[in-house]
């Protein structure tokens, strides 16, 4: 570890703080429906689409409305996508030639995009066409961000607003925030990554002459506008197989920097609406602090690991840390951070291979996950799956001060706890249910790439990440067959609605509730003590539910390496 | 409160008292039957799988297995387990029933004496108390046992409610008015009255009382209910999580014997607060029975914690129930002395309580001496029409009263105008100014000066009132009098916000407007015309020497009549919310040190590196298992007495009071168990159990 390194972690940190508020304050004014700077050039195009769709936009939803409004507009976008993919053939924009993708991968594919997943059982450049990547993968892109998000606001109002029946309308949330925030911040660093030499292209791949003199076909495409918004919107799809990796997807130390800091603008500026919304805005910080210190926590978990690398390593006269599956021109820190950061947040862009990463390295990136992510987290989802926990964690506080527990104002009572442990439920069944089948289930056992503990925990990665709608994958593990594209397509479905639906019914039940006054008697939630209490409850959830697995998986691995032996 | 009292009355009976003990391990079997445990889900899920593992062992057995002694060990744990969390109801609901019994006593096989006319009161015929129905007219003498709830229509009495109240000193009961109800149990001591019946056999004060305390009558709390939930999210949680572990050890190329998973399941679902949780209910009910009041539903009890605002009666609580003279301020020209000295003749005879304190404090203060009046005093008494009372000695006219009714007296006197002496008038603004009330004194035609009553606050009651800011409780007080004398006595009793000339209407006003806002109110009460807002009120509590009327509105009665009892219900409301919390805490940190006995001993075979875990240095693999299932039994008994007792409530504010309890029960119920499991795992190798 150097001094240099944990600069970059700081300036990484200061960025995302420094962008907290701005874009918070922005993203509030833009949900109330206020004037903002872009108000002149995009309201008649909102209009517009209101008229087109007879949405009134004045009209708000009741929890179930607006939840049915949410599953059907995805229901039509798996079928759109579903069918971009089968039919590429016979579609335009296809100057590779690209036939139709396998049915099974289909399925895996448009759940992946849909549920802000992006988990690729695919190599990019190699399967889709322009269009599939363009109109299929890219749209959702910006649709699973913005549904993401509109959830979050509702939840939010539910605890803002007291006696309410309504939560807000689903098509004006996800209108303005396609139009207001995804799109001007996408366009704008989309430029930035044209500039740091990101390709963006409708022409086919460019034929090459190496100096050897053999031929080289190089990919490209409409990259930069795909990148852009998978980092902002948390998606993670890569354009090429090799993700953030790769030259024409993350060509520079700066590009890098900034990719980070895009995962994480959203999600933190997010903890920041919430805070304004519900008229404190310590309340989004201390939110936010609870998720920097898992953060930085963590993160100097696997930058330790990675740093030092292995004692294997070092008897093979390989001294330093670990450079396995790390590009050279990000080095050890900041494809740590990376990792971390990208699961973290839901992003799931790759920029090495956490398969590579040692032990404890990569079980950091699980562990991520596995809490739930909501460190951060996807946009929109990190809030609301952060939320969840908070309800949790007043319970037990409320208990403990002998009041009725309330957070924000609004009493947690059998409902709110009904659904929080629901939401809470889903990751488990999942992520173990799955992982236990796949173990004991020959082909999928067998798809693993290295044995033992180590083989273990890439099943287990692969899960966790789609579950948790990550996207980012461990490596390692040959998941394009039938049985991991269609339970992994279950795990992600299961993942983001069982979350979601408890999380608006949560919403719904908020909203329509008074508003309890704190007094002395009220236990204060913007201090360091709720921070501590809401990452120890966090941490001691996660870490009881996912203890035996990860014993049998990274653990094991760890005490065993310090033993020399490998699996 | 006279806490010694209250002793006497209801002993604190202890886990080891062999009278509740006894047939508290006779119940913990008898509710071994799933029908009862399935109410408690933590515990019929253990129950279920420690049945399991019975079955598994008696296959073992038949067919033969390895480890017999050790799966023996485990299932005989499991099964402690599963009475020791009986056994904790089982205590809790003793102590009630001991306290019911005593009740009981009171409601022995009494005879009534039933009027046969309703006009007519002296010819009654003799029924058995339970033959008697609402609306029945009883009489009963001195010396009768009042066969059942009723009210008063005819006669006063004294009556000893000791039966119901733990209160030796007999009360006066009369009928009309606020003093009518009279409870079945309680005996009259004097006089004859006649009752008429209000509750059928069965649903008398004495029967509910009863029920509560035994806790037949529980019903969850929304607060359990919620609770109950989270407890049962976590069991399944554990479910997924042990689960899948054979199918992980499989693939690691191992097996896992079922017992061992059951084992492991066991010590990590909630179990200790699953085990106490109802003990916690019920206890909290009976702390509040012996402090002498009496919830009518838990409901109550919870929503006392979350009080925000006390709407609280001016006299009796903020005041002791009557004005004081607390100084003579005699106009120029008479000397103190002798306008002492004629106030005290003037109240000499009056024996209301404002009449005596005028005695009282010419004595003490002005050192008048209080001699026999002459034979030819005439004592003139208060009356609504002349507001005036006094003296007439021969033509000496004394008179003390309103200050109107005085000028008006002293102008009838002298037949003419009076100009009213500036000195007189200055004194009278400074005392209403001041909040108290200004009594003029006059003779014949002259002002000798003003005296001074006021309301005296209670001595501590200031700082109850800190005491509730701390707690973050407001406090409202109502009054009658006017705003300037509310505002000051506020002001000197530290009240937040007070009411003035309150009428029923207001009160109910006052309290729907909180309501409104959010908050949750609690208010005493007495009186019929308090009965709406008692039940308004989130907590409304009656007082026993009120009418049936607000005794039926409130959803708590206070036996011991005592207003400023509502800051302990308020404790004992938060304490068991608490208590809840703190155990669910307590349980859930402990699974952190079974974690790391259990994980290691299961996969020891597999995966020997493992053993890295095994921090506790436990010997071996069995003694692990079989140390953190026994400490996961013992752990409950060892808080059967927190959870009966509550956990201790101080009024230091939410973030204090959090930061304590979670380096207790959070730190604590982390570290204990690394410490507890080593120890049975020392004493379970000394004794060779595995």
């Amino acid at each position: 570890m150097t001094l240099i390194g944990w600069l970059q972690i700081a300036v990484f940190c200061a960025l995302v703080l420094a962008l907290t508020r701005p874009l918070g304050g922005y993203m509030t004014r833009v949900f109330n429906g206020e004037r903002t700077v872009l108000f002149p050039l995009l309201r008649p195009l909102e209009s517009a689409l209101y008229r087109l769709g007879g949405i009134d936009e004045k009209r708000e939803q009741h929890w179930l409305t607006y939840t049915v409004a949410m599953l059907l507009f995805h229901v039509g976008g798996f079928v759109i996508l579903y069918a971009l993919m089968r039919l590429q053939a016979f579609l335009p924009f296809n100057p590779a030639g690209q036939t139709a993708v396998a049915p099974d991968l289909s399925f895996n594919t448009a759940v992946s995009f849909l549920t802000n997943t992006n988990w690729q059982n695919y190599g990019g450049e190699s399967t889709m066409s322009y269009l599939v990547q363009m109109l299929g993968l890219t749209h959702q892109n910006f649709l699973s961000a913005a549904t993401g998000i509109a959830l979050s606001i509702a939840l939010v109002r539910g605890f803002a607003r007291a006696s309410f029946k309504t939560i807000g309308n689903f098509w004006v949330d996800l209108t303005r925030c396609t139009l207001y925030v995804l799109l001007p911040i996408c366009i704008v660093f989309a430029l930035f990554l044209v500039w740091q030499g990101i390709p963006q292209t409708l022409g086919p791949s460019v034929e090459a002459t190496t100096l050897e003199g053999a031929k080289q076909t190089i990919a490209v495409g409409p990259v930069a506008s795909q990148v852009a918004i998978k980092m902002f919107g948390t998606n993670g799809g890569g354009f090429f197989n090799a993700n953030a990796a790769h030259p024409f997807e993350n060509p520079t130390a700066l590009s890098n920097l900034l990719q980070m800091v895009a995962i994480f603008a959203i999600g933190a500026a997010l903890t920041n609406v919430f805070g304004r919304m519900v008229g404190n805005e310590r309340q989004g910080f201390a939110i936010l602090a609870a998720m920097a210190v898992l953060f930085v926590a963590g993160g100097a978990v696997t930058y330790w690991a990675e740093a030092s690398g292995t004692p294997v390593l070092h008897s093979l006269g390989l001294a330093g840390g670990n450079m396995e599956g790390k590009e050279v021109r990000f080095g050890i820190v900041a494809s740590a951070l990376f990792a971390v950061v990208t699961t973290a947040a839901s992003c799931g862009a790759v920029n090495a291979m956490h398969d590579a990463f040692t032990a404890l390295g990569g079980m950091i990136p699980l562990i991520n996950m596995q809490l739930g992510e909501i460190i951060v987290g996807g946009v929109g989802a990190g809030l609301y799956g952060m939320l969840i926990f908070v309800v949790i964690t007043m319970f037990v506080a409320g208990l403990m001060v002998g009041r009725t527990p309330e957070y924000a104002g609004k009493k947690i009572e059998a409902k709110e706890m009904k659904m929080a442990m629901l939401a809470i439920l889903c990751l488990p069944l999942m992520i173990l249910g799955w992982t236990a089948i796949a173990v004991v289930f020959p082909p999928a056992a067998a798809a693993t790439g290295n044995a033992g503990p180590h083989g273990f925990s890439e099943i287990l990665y692969a899960y966790t990440s789609q579950t948790a709608n990550n996207g980012s994958a461990f490596a390692g593990l040959s998941a394009n067959t039938p049985f991991y594209n269609l339970s992994g397509g279950i795990a992600m479905l299961v993942g983001r609605f069982f979350v979601i639906i408890p999380a608006m019914a949560i919403a719904g039940s908020l909203a329509a509730k008074k508003a309890v006054p704190a007094s002395a008697g009220t236990f204060p939630t913007t201090g360091g003590l709720f921070i501590g209490l809401l990452i120890g409850v966090i941490l001691i959830v996660g870490g009881l539910t996912f203890f035996p697995a990860l014993a049998l998986g990274p653990v094991v691995e760890h005490l065993a390496m310090q033993a020399n032996t490998l699996f | 409160m006279d806490d010694s009292k209250l002793r006497k009355r209801m002993p604190v009976s202890t886990l080891f008292d062999l009278k509740i003990a006894a047939p508290a391990i006779a119940q913990a079997f008898v509710k071994l039957d799933p029908r009862t445990l399935v109410k408690n889900p933590v515990i019929f899920v253990l129950e279920a799988v420690t049945v399991l593992t019975t079955f598994l062992l008696v296959r073992d057995l038949v067919w033969g297995g390895h480890d017999l002694g050790f799966t023996f060990q485990i299932v005989l744990w499991l099964w402690f387990t599963v009475l020791f969390a009986n056994f904790a109801e089982a205590v809790a609901e003793g102590r009630g029933r001991a306290q019911a019994e005593t009740l009981r006593r009171a409601r022995t096989e009494t005879r009534a004496k039933r009027l046969l006319m309703p006009d007519n009161h002296e010819v009654f015929e003799g029924v058995a108390a339970s033959d008697l129905r609402p609306g029945d007219l009883v009489v009963c003498e001195a010396g009768d046992l009042i066969p059942s709830d009723g009210e008063i229509i005819e006669g006063i009495a004294s009556v000893n409610e000791a039966a119901v109240t733990g209160e030796s000193a007999p009360v006066i009961r009369e009928s009309g008015g606020d003093r009518s109800a009279v409870t079945g149990g309680t005996t009259v001591i004097s006089d004859r009255i006649v009752v008429r019946i209000t509750a059928g056999e069965g649903s008398s004060f004495l029967d509910r009382m009863i029920a509560l305390v035994e806790g037949a009558e529980r019903q969850k709390t929304p607060n359990e209910i919620a609770l109950n939930i989270l407890l049962i999210g976590l069991t399944i949680i554990f479910v997924f999580a042990t689960a899948t572990i054979p199918s992980f050890a499989t693939y690691a190329g191992g097996a896992i014997p079922v017992v061992v998973l059951v084992a492991l399941f066991v010590t990590l679902i909630p179990t200790t607060i699953g085990a106490l949780l109802s003990a916690i209910g019920i206890a909290g009910m009976d702390r509040l029975v012996r402090f002498n009041v009496l919830a009518l539903s838990g409901r109550s009890v919870e929503a006392a914690g979350d009080v925000d605002t006390l709407l609280l009666d001016k006299t009796g609580t903020v005041t002791f129930g009557n004005r004081m003279a607390s100084e003579i301020i005699p106009v120029p020209g008479v000397s103190e002395h002798e306008a002492a000295e004629a106030a005290l003749l003037a109240s000499d005879a009056d024996e209301t309580a404002e009449g005596r304190s005028i005695v009282a404090l010419m004595q003490e203060k002005y050192g008048v001496q209080r001699r026999t009046p002459p034979e030819a005093a005439k004592f003139i008494e208060f009356s609504a029409a002349t507001r005036l009372s006094g003296v007439d000695l021969g033509a000496r006219k004394l008179r003390k009263g309103a200050v109107d009714a005085v000028l008006r007296f002293a102008h009838e006197q002298a037949g003419r105008d009076l100009p009213e002496p500036p000195a007189f008038r200055a004194a009278v603004e400074r005392i209403a100014r001041s909040g108290g009330t200004p009594l003029g004194l006059v003779e014949n035609d002259r002002l000798l000066g003003v005296i001074h009553l006021k309301d005296v606050v209670k001595s501590d009651i200031r700082q109850r009132f800190a005491e509730l800011r701390r707690m973050g409780i407001k406090t409202v007080m109502i009054t009658g009098d006017n705003p300037v004398t509310a505002a000051a006595i506020a002001s000197e009793a530290g009240v937040d916000d007070f009411i003035a000339e309150a009428t029923p209407e207001d009160k109910l006003h006052y309290i729907r407007n909180e309501q409104a806002h959010g908050r949750l109110i609690a208010m005493c009460g007495d009186g019929t015309n308090d009965a709406p807002a008692l039940a308004q009120a989130d907590v409304g509590v009656a007082m026993q020497s009120g009418t049936q009327a607000a005794r039926e509105a409130g959803n708590m009665i206070d036996l011991d009549s005592n207003p400023t009892k509502l800051i302990e219900i308020v404790e004992i409301g938060k304490q068991l919310l608490m208590t809840r919390g703190s155990l669910t805490t307590f349980s859930i940190a402990n699974d952190v040190a079974k974690y790391f006995a259990i994980i290691p001993a299961m996969f020891a075979a597999v995966y020997p590196p493992l053993d890295t875990l095994n921090i506790m240095r436990l010997a071996s693999p069995q003694s692990a298992i079989l140390s953190a299932v026994i400490f996961n039994a013992l752990v409950i008994v060892a808080l059967i007495p927190l959870a009966l007792k509550g956990v201790k409530y101080r009024p230091v504010g939410a973030a204090a009071l959090l930061r304590r309890n979670l380096l207790i029960y959070g730190l604590g119920g982390i570290l204990v168990p690394f410490a507890g499991i080593k120890l049975i795992d020392l004493l379970v190798n000394a004794l060779h159990l595995v």
